[in-house]
């Protein structure tokens, strides 16, 4: 028998590229040609270690698969080295060595991946690489063995729900659009993930396109779509050219265009680039903007089902919604069902960020516990810091506090806690985060987001945004905790879209949670977690001030006084409270009280 | 809104350059956006005449256009500086100090905490929501080239970089 070729595989998602993953590859390249290895150099998309950046795969005959971490151009030789030529395991670059145990094996262990199935796995760029993995064997099925109505049913029986946040069951919404009148009809797949802390769907897209793609053309079979739009957002200009490509590769395996399969279906599937602006996540703003005019939303009825593009039937799902489809008609609706609990099936992509030690891809069942994502998959807190909050479904979701980290994650727990499962963002914070401001900052988010078409929303807004400042800047009123809630809750009613109904969500569960925090700002013009700098005064450690004369060399108000070599001390009164010290202490030595 | 096509020369280079986007998507429906958004990628902004002449060349009212190009944070109605910088002000860039990258890159080039171009008309610097690569936060792009992990420090050295590359 031939012997494999040794293969090495670098991860080039946006991420990896930002951590220098292209520098990396060509390092590898170079390295394989001067020692003359029979090697091959490929890429892959995001396997979900994005703490790690940048990712290299080894896959040499007679070793375990191993995934190296931190990787950085200066390491490639000693790993080509050892591995590839000496066939020993780089132990100190290992993340994850096939079938031992290593430090972080549990992130992925501790997952089950449906959506990310191919997601660093695959080639993305290769649709021969799908097909060998299983792809495009869901379209087959639906096509050559199912009516529409039974893929529908099959999408019902699975359970599956809206993952772009609503949650409504897709099967269901496919049925009104199937059952609509109208010439043409359209499939729409929302790819406009806008929510700041949320990169689940780039992450398929530049991973596995094809997924999405084949997700969309089943779903266009089961309602009987005619044209298809992809609307992605600008700013991923890589799962852009992705999906270009793949939409182009299916169709000259003729399982997109014209009579695919030869079973004389017909659909064609455009990529739209969104042009920057958050509410064109609502289905009625998305469509205004699909026919080019200002994204905005309208009321409904009439539903997109019936009256959407060009006044006709239109049916719009999330990335992640429709990736999962092609494996439901796979391996069956009940196979789906059996993974979740008993309003929610299947699993959940969320996005580890901030504070947290493992931060990623992270996909689970549903039904896992917040404590489970956060502390087992993520790994705890970074820089052995306490937990504090966890922020989940972005602008539109809620923080909840260390108490409630028993709560299951599925459409019934969150919402009740007062989040919402949202599309998936995990944003931890520390004890140094700010509550309040974590508030001001997403409400300034909304506040500049907002169409502008509706009052409560355009208004509502403002005025909070403006309360909110003024808190964190200490010149909050005693009343101003009954306001803020007032607002809220006359916002979320009275909104016409969800941008709107769910703007204040971020405000009203850090009252419910965090109001210690609110009274403090108000009432003692206090910000416990020393962030809010209206609020806090600047101090060096004497115990670790090196005494290397940076700060007192950059303060802008010649506030800082100190010798070489011995600790600084900031004169509080002609201390203008710019950060700059804080930010230039390569010691940690500045802190604030 | 500034005028900053003067000469008859690059006016017409500018009409050549409309005229062949429009022909592009004439035929489409609704194609207002990707006409504004090619226009911008081969003009760099979109100035008063640009849009006038796509408002006439596709049958719409100046006002539609402008309605739509304003609307949309892609689309820029003023020059930029030759470098890009766009600061991520996603939650995790947030929660990471994106603030103190602000300061000290704009810091660095003279301009205010909010950005803008710097006299010179050799960088812009603007704030945008989330690039979505949240784990390397805080975050800026350069040029759309991504440098992640930064620190105060590490962002004034980046833009120094570019600042060599003269």
């Amino acid at each position: 028998m031939a012997k494999k070729r040794d293969r090495v595989v670098v991860g080039l998602a946006t991420c990896g590229i930002a951590a220098g993953g292209v520098a990396v590859k060509n390092e590898l390249l170079k390295e394989v040609k001067k020692q003359h290895l029979d090697a091959e150099v490929a890429e892959t998309g995001c396997i979900g270690y994005c703490f790690a950046e940048v990712l290299v795969e080894v896959e040499k005959e007679g070793m375990p698969r191993v995934i190296y971490g931190d990787i950085t151009p200066a390491d490639v030789s000693a790993l080509v080295d050892s591995h590839l030529v000496d066939g020993k395991i780089l132990k100190e670059k290992a993340l994850l060595i096939e079938g031992r145990k290593t430090a972080e094996a549990d992130f992925l262990k501790r997952q089950k991946r449906i959506v990310l199935r191919n997601c660093g796995l695959i080639d993305p760029e290769s649709i021969d690489d799908y097909i060998a993995h299983g792809g495009y064997e869901g379209l087959k099925k639906a096509l050559k063995g199912m009516t529409p109505g039974q893929v529908r049913q099959e999408v019902l029986d699975a359970g599956l729900r809206g993952r772009g946040g609503a949650g409504f069951p897709t099967g269901q919404k496919w049925n009104f659009c199937a059952g609509a009148e109208g010439e043409d009809k359209y499939i729409v797949c929302n790819a406009d993930e806008g929510d700041p802390g949320a990169f689940m769907d780039r992450s398929v897209l530049e991973g596995d396109p094809h997924a999405v793609i084949e997700g969309m053309i089943i779903g266009g079979y089961a309602i009987g779509a005619t044209h298809g739009y992809i609307y992605c957002r600008a700013e991923y200009p890589l799962a852009v050219k992705r999906l270009r490509m793949g939409i182009r590769d299916a169709k000259k395996k003729r399982f997109l265009g014209r009579d695919i399969l030869g079973k004389g279906y017909n659909l064609d599937i455009v990529v739209k680039e969104g042009a920057g602006a958050f509410v064109c996540g609502e289905e009625t703003a998305m469509i205004a903007s699909i026919e080019g005019t200002r994204g905005m939303p309208r009321p409904r009825p009439p539903f997109p089902a019936n009256k959407g593009i060009w006044r006709m039937p239109t049916n719009i799902n999330n990335v992640e919604t429709l990736a999962n489809v092609p494996w439901i008609i796979r391996n069956g609706a009940r196979k789906y069902a059996a993974i979740g609990t008993e309003g929610s099936k299947g699993t959940k992509v969320f996005c580890l960020t901030g504070k947290v030690r493992r931060g990623g891809l992270a996909e689970v069942a549903m039904g896992t516990t917040l404590r489970e994502v956060i502390f087992g998959v993520g790994g705890g807190i970074k820089d052995n810091r306490a937990f504090k909050a966890v922020q989940i479904g972005g602008p539109s979701g809620g923080c909840l506090p260390s108490a409630l980290l028993d709560t299951p994650v599925d459409y019934d727990s969150l919402p009740a806690a007062g989040a919402i499962m949202g599309s998936g963002g995990m944003v931890i914070v520390d004890d140094r985060t700010c509550m309040v401001d974590l508030a001001k900052y997403f409400l300034t988010f909304t506040q500049m987001e907002s169409c502008g078409k509706c009052i409560p929303c355009r208004l509502g807004t403002k005025r909070m945004l403006e309360i909110l400042i003024r808190i964190c800047e200490g010149k909050g009123e005693p009343a101003d905790i009954g306001l803020l809630q007032e607002l809220a809750l006359d916002i979320k009613e009275s909104s016409l879209c969800a941008l709107g109904g769910t703007a204040p969500n971020p405000v009203l569960t850090t009252l419910r949670y965090f109001k210690d925090e609110f009274k403090a700002h108000i009432f003692d013009k206090r910000c416990p977690a020393g962030y809010c700098v209206d609020l806090v005064t600047f101090h060096i450690d004497p115990e670790k001030c090196t005494g290397c004369t940076v700060c007192v060399r950059n303060c802008p108000s010649g506030s800082i006084t100190g010798e070489k070599k011995k600790p600084h001390a900031i004169d509080l009164d002609t201390c203008i409270r710019c950060r700059e010290c804080l930010r230039r202490c390569r010691f940690d030595a500045v802190y604030t009280e | 809104m500034a005028r900053n096509l003067k000469s008859g020369a690059v006016d017409s280079d500018r009409d050549a350059v409309l005229q062949k986007v429009i022909k592009k998507y004439i035929r489409q429906k609704g194609a207002l956006i990707p006409i504004l958004q090619e226009a911008q990628e081969a003009l760099g902004h979109l100035s008063e005449e640009s849009l006038d002449y796509i408002a006439r060349a596709t049958g719409r009212t100046l006002a539609q256009v402008y309605g739509v190009a304003t609307f949309y944070t892609q689309f820029r109605l003023e020059p930029i500086g030759r470098h890009l910088v766009r600061i991520c002000h996603g939650t995790a860039c947030h929660v990471g100090g994106a603030e103190d990258i602000d300061a000290s890159v704009c810091g660095h080039l003279g301009l205010s905490d909010e950005g803008g171009n710097t006299e010179d008309m050799e960088f812009t610097v603007e704030k945008v929501v989330c690039v979505g690569a949240c784990s390397l936060a805080p975050i800026i792009l350069v040029d759309g080239v991504a440098h992640g992990r930064l620190t105060a420090d590490k962002a004034r050295n980046v833009i120094k970089s570019y600042q060599k590359q003269k």
